[in-house]
């Protein structure tokens, strides 16, 4: 879900961009640009095992801010990042990199996504 | 001509990498003449070739002119990503995606 919409988006705005140097390049610009587009946020912190594991940690993602900040929906809360997963998973394909997006919620509007890259 | 033009494609992206740092354009310029033709280039972000093939004749045709309409093949390859019945490497049945190479033909011409 949402993957088809990532590979849409990312071909928009990356139409007038540079080309990317290398993967570490390509997560910046989403978690930058891509993000702040479709979030009005930028990502609050992008970390790396530089051996093809991202995370990417949002303290107040925008699908989960409508919700109460208590423990009461932290079960559901899961199902509405899916479509982000998606997105995020879409997008780095149509540039070219394969991966697979994970991701978990520990307390309400806070969430992180956590994207593997497949080498192919 | 196509074929040995992709070649060169992979050549210039593959050594862009490594030195020119700063000229990174999505635009490759003029790929290599022939006798006959003049083989553009131009990929995108996602990977997308498009090349362009023009008779050497034509002189009217300038480096930049020739960005420009690589430009607005781009942004109507864009328009044809963003819409959700077409599915990515299928082949493109597009009324306007059509009308606009014919005009940019019918200008050059």
């Amino acid at each position: 879900m949402g993957f088809r919409v990532g590979q849409g988006l990312i071909e928009r705005f990356t139409k007038d961009t540079a080309r990317f140097k290398d993967e570490l390049d390509i997560m910046k610009f989403i978690c930058k640009d891509f993000w702040t587009t479709v979030f009005k946020k930028q990502i609050d912190n992008l970390r790396t095992n530089h051996q093809g594991i991202y995370v990417l940690q949002d303290n107040k993602f925008r699908l989960l801010t409508q919700m109460s900040a208590g423990k009461q929906y932290l079960e559901h809360a899961p199902k509405y990042l899916a479509f982000t997963c998606g997105l995020i998973r879409g997008g780095l394909s149509n540039l070219g990199i394969k991966s697979i997006v994970t991701a978990e919620v520990s307390s309400m509007p806070a969430c992180k996504f956590q994207v593997m890259i497949q080498k192919m | 001509t196509v074929h040995t033009s992709l070649d060169v494609v992979d050549e210039k992206i593959s050594a862009m990498g490594k030195a020119l740092v700063d000229q990174r354009e999505l635009y490759l310029g003029l790929l290599y003449p022939t006798e006959d033709y003049k083989v553009y280039g131009y990929v995108t972000n996602s990977k997308v070739k498009f090349v362009m093939v023009v008779d050497s004749s034509n002189t009217a045709l300038r480096d930049n002119e020739i960005r420009s309409m690589f430009r607005k093949l781009h942004n109507s390859y864009t328009d044809i990503m963003c819409n959700p019945f077409y599915n990515p490497g299928d082949r493109i049945h597009s009324r306007a995606f059509d009308t606009m190479v014919n005009s940019m033909m019918m200008q050059v011409c």
